[in-house]
């Protein structure tokens, strides 16, 4: 069962010339076919203006196909009717925490959404304790959310999000601006939705080592699909990475060093543990 | 000593209940064409540090000598302070406004009141170090990539030609490739401008790739002040305090309770790389 299904997905983006009064146009995407199923976590990766972010903004509807279609636990996005619905089952957490912080009190916040929805205030609590329970927030819960740091501040928007009981969340660069304990924080809690609540998790990142926990990354380049795989076989293809603008995760590409210099391990090194063993058997 | 702090303080919100102290008797010198990181988990206070570092926060206690000269001294000229001493501040592609390239990156030298072909030299040199060509310079900069706005915003600063650049996370939400050509090129700047920088990030690997010296603030105190390998030696502190050491710390002390003969103070991919290699060939001749 498919939770996000692209068919030859099309974007323009219009804007006008400054000196000349015509209409230009920027494709960002071009034909994308992407198919994630209920359960699956999708990291997706590709540099700058590769058309992550764009392609993120066609699940929960705040961008619309210029052709093609893109369907959301099978609702198609360009019916009107269906934007609510569309919105509650793909929940979306942005990069800037200060930016989606809106309530006096962290449950205020996280209940924001229900309230605007008209859930019944029984219901609400519930919902809001557990999305609290779901990020280890509930101790928090009647605190300001002006004074948490940085990756308490992302976990209270992923509750706010969960609150809504969506079946996937996308999550664009929700790390970008946070310390190191806060990004393990955030990808940890993001993990455990994925394993425990079966919640399908697209994550758009520029750290390759918060892709390696993925079910399957996807690259983008230029509008487009450019690789599709395990994190395995995605970071095995070493020089197609380098030449998409991306960089390997610390580890692989520790490895990947080694192996020029004639080591024999193995493609594809993505854990710590990996290495080690390969090392070993080279020893003696 | 090109910039120090002396005993310096800071309190937010002094005689209300919500009094917290931000820093707490900071000393550091800052020595001329020093390359540091500054690192902490969010609010240690690294951001109300650099601000103080030219002057746009004054400090509760303490002192901020400059050159030589205490910057709280009466008539003390902040202005040319602020030339001295460049900030870069986080996403600083949202304080882009001009009608072109150009014309950005000449406000502060504008500013400063230097003659027109002063200014003109000096735009067109900050724009060349950051490695913003001339097809660029007549383009409205809201055109530009994210990278390309970041760069003419360094540039604006450098244009002032500042004794000390201070960046804060200059490379948060930029790709790995533009992340590292930009890096490299501040690196450049301080190797061939002679200019101190102060890096604010959170990412160890980078800070371990390119700074000689690092600063570790925790609750408003400096809790590590020292080169790159000793302060990752200390990775178990650091993890308490929301930080971390660079991957390859990780992976030389995982090899040695592998058994390996490694040294564990290791930061790059580079000297990770000929570690293993020396401890393979040594087991060799053994």
């Amino acid at each position: 069962m498919s939770i996000v299904k692209s068919e030859n997905l099309f974007f323009e983006y219009e804007y006008m010339d400054e000196s000349a009064e015509e209409v230009k146009k920027t494709h960002a995407l071009i034909g994308v076919d992407i198919d994630i199923k209920q359960g699956e976590f999708v990291a997706i990766v590709g540099h700058n203006g590769s058309g992550k972010s764009t392609f993120a903004k066609h699940i929960n509807a705040i961008l619309r196909p210029t052709k093609g279609k893109i369907f959301v636990d099978g609702m198609d996005t360009a019916d009107e009717k269906k934007l609510w619905n569309i919105r509650q089952e793909a929940g979306m957490v942005f990069q800037n925490p200060d930016n989606q912080i809106i309530g006096y009190s962290i449950e205020e916040d996280v209940a924001f959404a229900l309230e605007n929805i008209g859930v019944e205030s029984k219901e609400m609590h519930k919902r809001v304790e557990d999305a609290l329970i779901a990020v280890n927030m509930l101790d928090l819960r009647e605190k300001s959310p002006n004074n948490l740091s940085g990756g308490q501040k992302q976990r209270v928007a992923i509750a706010g999000v969960l609150a809504m009981k969506p079946k996937c969340i996308v999550l664009d660069e929700p790390t970008a601006m946070l310390d190191p304990g806060g990004r393990a924080e955030v990808i940890r809690t993001v993990l455990e939705l994925n394993k425990k609540e079966h919640v399908s998790i697209i994550l758009i990142t520029h750290y390759m080592e918060e892709a390696v926990d993925a079910d399957r990354i996807i690259v983008m380049d230029d509008g487009k699909v450019a690789m599709s795989g395990t994190p395995k076989e995605v970071f095995s293809k070493t020089e197609e990475l380098i030449n998409l603008g991306l960089e390997l995760p610390p580890v692989t590409k520790l490895a990947y060093e080694l192996k020029k210099e004639g080591l024999d391990l193995e493609d594809g090194i993505i854990t710590y543990d990996e290495l080690v063993k390969g090392l070993k058997g080279l020893k003696r | 000593m090109l910039l120090s702090l002396k005993d310096l303080s800071y309190v937010y919100s002094k005689g209300t209940p919500l009094q917290t102290g931000a820093l707490k008797n900071i000393n550091l010198d800052i020595e001329e064409n020093s390359f540091i990181g500054l690192i902490g988990h969010t609010g240690s206070g690294k951001s109300t540090l650099i601000q103080h570092m030219n002057g746009l926060i004054k400090a509760t206690s303490g002192d901020v000598i400059f050159e030589g000269r205490s910057i709280y001294e009466k008539g003390y000229d902040l202005k040319e302070l602020r030339c001295n001493v460049g900030l870069v501040f986080q996403y600083p592609e949202h304080q882009l406004f001009e009608e072109t390239v150009f014309k950005d990156v000449s406000f502060g030298p504008t500013n400063q009141g230097l003659s027109e072909e002063e200014i003109k030299a000096r735009v067109e040199n900050a724009l060349r170090i950051v490695g913003i060509g001339e097809e660029y310079w007549n383009m409205s900069p809201f055109e530009l990539s994210g990278g390309e706005k970041r760069r003419v915003a360094i540039a604006g600063v450098m244009a002032m030609q500042p004794k000390v650049l201070i960046l804060d996370e200059p490379t948060a939400g930029l790709d790995p490739k533009t992340k590292n050509s930009i890096l490299s090129q501040i690196k450049q700047i301080h190797e061939e401008v002679k200019i101190t920088v102060i890096l604010v990030s959170h990412s160890m690997e980078d800070v371990a790739e390119y700074v000689d010296r690092i600063i570790v603030m925790n609750d408003g105190s400096v809790m590590y002040d020292d080169e790159p390998k000793k302060v990752f030696s200390h990775y178990k502190e650091l993890e308490k305090i929301g930080l971390a050491a660079p991957a390859m710390t990780y992976i030389m002390n995982k090899l040695k309770e592998n058994g390996f003969e490694v040294s564990t103070d290791i930061i790059t991919v580079e000297e990770a790389t000929k570690e293993i290699l020396n401890c393979l060939n040594k087991e060799k001749q053994c």
